[in-house]
């Protein structure tokens, strides 16, 4: 479920300050539609990543304020934040597998964190390795898989629970071009079946690879609208950014 | 069809629910996936998946012989215990009816008369069960170790002792009671002393005590030392996995659930570390309740451990596992704690 007229997430004058420095990020605003797929840009160090974790609820903003799926994720219990955390994808520049699981418990973790029972998981990790072409390497361990194949078993982790929203920071940084296309495609044919994706890149070109993606960009922690999509976001389906 | 033979915009996602909600059940006994993940013993969430979130070090890391350590020298401590406690309650109860008359006077044969006199009379007063004169032969058997041989008060010129006679009583030997013996003796034997058993023993109960109470501190400092020591081992365990416990923490894993994992990890080090200590404990509380049987000390044969005293022993590493999961998993949910 979504809040108001299909928004995702919402951030109002929200500035983040990591101890006594200067704010990293500064009155930030703007709203996440359900169905689009956004690119994040900016160059390193703009903020990008602080934005993204504030997304997936692994930071809280200084002030402003933060709405997810239609609710206030400032005043949220804590009780509460892993049910919207299970809403949501993550895939990070580094892929975070967890070393010593095979790419098959990888992929299983949230279903498992989920509580799925046993029975239920094994068939649909084998469909989502397969999806990412990896279907012969699940018994593998992080550490013989390519860069590559880590980040494709990292975006099966992230999306096999069918989460609402996709976040991905950088998720090509540390794959070739072409991989990077490859990847890229898997996080469009998700954003097909409905799920809205925020891809961070501080790669222009990934932006021209993806018709009709929204941009939104960071500099030095403030956040524009080069397309103007962000305040008045196209209908799906209409082909205009 | 996989992504590496994907041209570029015909990407297919599965059509099958991805997050399953009844899905068969797999059948392929072979698939190596499955295998793998229950050759790994997941058990994590308590689905009774598979893999191991946190690998576990076992016997071969230091916290499960910490705690066995810890269980041998509680085990000691509180079989010590139960063994004083033993030893006191059989003493108080072999003494609490016995009272010791020593008729003071320094001519044998008046001596002799009065002890007479005093059986008689002793044994006429309510409650007396027996009044025995001890031997003159067993009162210098006594003073041997210091007096020396050839001393025995029986010889007139030699050191008078007193005579003594052994009263128990069918209950306690309180003051009342000894007053009364008093009173029954002053006629027949004017300088006649008499004392409650337990009396002349009351120091020696109270260094007892204070043993007992030194091993009750001993076993609460070494439950501080394990919690402290498990407290170390569950934030070391933290800082090793931090990375895995803030994937499953944004995968929305709860803090419970994390905190189980760590519990249940715990747990297995206490469980083994424990049952080494229990088996060690025991091997040296069965060979000092040897060693102490073998002296033949009347008052330290009262010691020896009952089934209900061993049943308290074999407690201490059941509370030690306890001890060490409840620590383990209030130090990972203060840790948790402080992530958002």
């Amino acid at each position: 479920m979504t809040g108001i007229a299909g928004e995702i997430a919402r951030f109002d004058n929200v500035g983040l300050r990591y101890g006594s420095d200067r704010e990293v990020l500064c009155d930030v605003g703007f709203t996440l539609h359900a169905g689009h797929f956004y690119f994040l840009t900016g160059a390193s160090g703009a903020g990008k990543s602080s934005l993204l974790r504030m997304l997936y609820l692994a930071q809280r903003p200084s002030r402003g304020m933060i709405s997810l799926f239609g609710t206030d994720a400032i005043t949220l219990p804590r009780h509460r934040l892993p049910g919207f955390r299970r809403r949501i994808g993550v895939v990070y520049q580094d892929y975070r597998l967890v070393p010593h699981l095979s790419a098959f418990d990888n992929v299983a973790l949230p279903l498992r964190v989920a509580g799925i029972p046993e029975r239920d998981v094994a068939q649909p990790v084998r469909d989502m390795l397969a999806w990412v072409g990896l279907a012969d390497r699940m018994g593998a361990r992080p550490a013989t898989l390519s860069g590559g194949e880590q980040q494709r078993v990292a975006i099966a982790r992230a999306v096999i629970g069918r989460p609402e929203l996709l976040v991905a920071d950088e998720p090509t940084g540390n794959v070739d071009p072409d991989m990077a296309v490859k990847l890229l495609r898997l996080f469009e044919a998700l954003n097909r079946l409905g799920t809205t994706v925020v891809v961070a890149t501080h790669d222009m070109h990934l932006l021209q690879k993806v018709p009709g993606s929204l941009i939104m960009r960071l500099d030095k922690g403030r956040m524009s609208d080069p397309t103007g999509a962000l305040r008045y976001p196209p209908r799906r389906g209409s082909g205009q950014p | 069809m996989r992504l590496d033979d994907q041209g570029g915009d015909q990407v297919q996602i599965p059509q099958r629910p991805l997050a399953p909600t009844g899905g068969p059940p797999d059948a392929a006994p072979q698939d190596l996936a499955r295998g793998e993940g229950r050759l790994a013993g997941w058990h994590a969430f308590g689905s009774g998946g598979e893999g191991v979130l946190v690998p576990q070090a076992r016997l071969s890391g230091p916290t499960p012989w910490v705690i066995a350590i810890m269980v041998t020298i509680t085990v000691i401590a509180a079989a010590t215990g139960l063994a004083l406690r033993n030893i006191a309650n059989a003493a108080a109860l072999d003494l609490s009816g016995g009272v010791s008359v020593q008729i003071i006077e320094a001519q044998p044969p008046i001596r002799a008369a009065q002890a007479q006199a005093a059986q008689k009379a002793l044994l006429a007063v309510p409650g007396v069960v027996s009044a025995r004169v001890v031997p003159q032969a067993e009162l210098d058997q006594l003073l041997v170790p210091w007096l020396g041989m050839g001393t025995g008060s029986g010889d007139a010129d030699l050191v008078p002792v007193p005579a003594m006679i052994d009263v128990a009583l069918d209950g306690a030997a309180d003051a009342g009671q000894v007053e009364h013996l008093r009173k029954a003796l002053r006629k027949v034997a004017p300088g006649a002393r008499v004392d409650a058993q337990s009396h002349w023993l009351a120091p020696v109960f109270e260094a007892m005590d204070s043993l007992r109470w030194l091993a009750l501190s001993m076993i609460g400092l070494l439950a501080l030392a394990l919690a402290a020591a498990v407290l170390l081992s569950a934030r070391s365990a933290l800082g090793t996995h931090r990375q895995t416990i803030e994937i499953v923490h944004n995968l929305g894993g709860t803090d419970a659930q994390i905190a189980r994992i760590f519990q249940r990890s715990m747990g297995m080090d206490a469980a083994l570390g424990s049952l080494v200590g229990l088996i060690l404990g025991q091997i040296a509380v069965i060979v000092l309740g040897a060693r102490f049987a073998g002296l033949g000390a009347g008052l330290l044969t009262g010691g020896a451990l009952g089934l209900l005293d061993w049943a308290v022993v074999a407690l201490v590493p059941v509370a030690a596992v306890v001890l060490a999961m409840v620590t383990a998993r209030l130090s990972v949910l203060a840790a948790l704690r402080k992530m958002l």
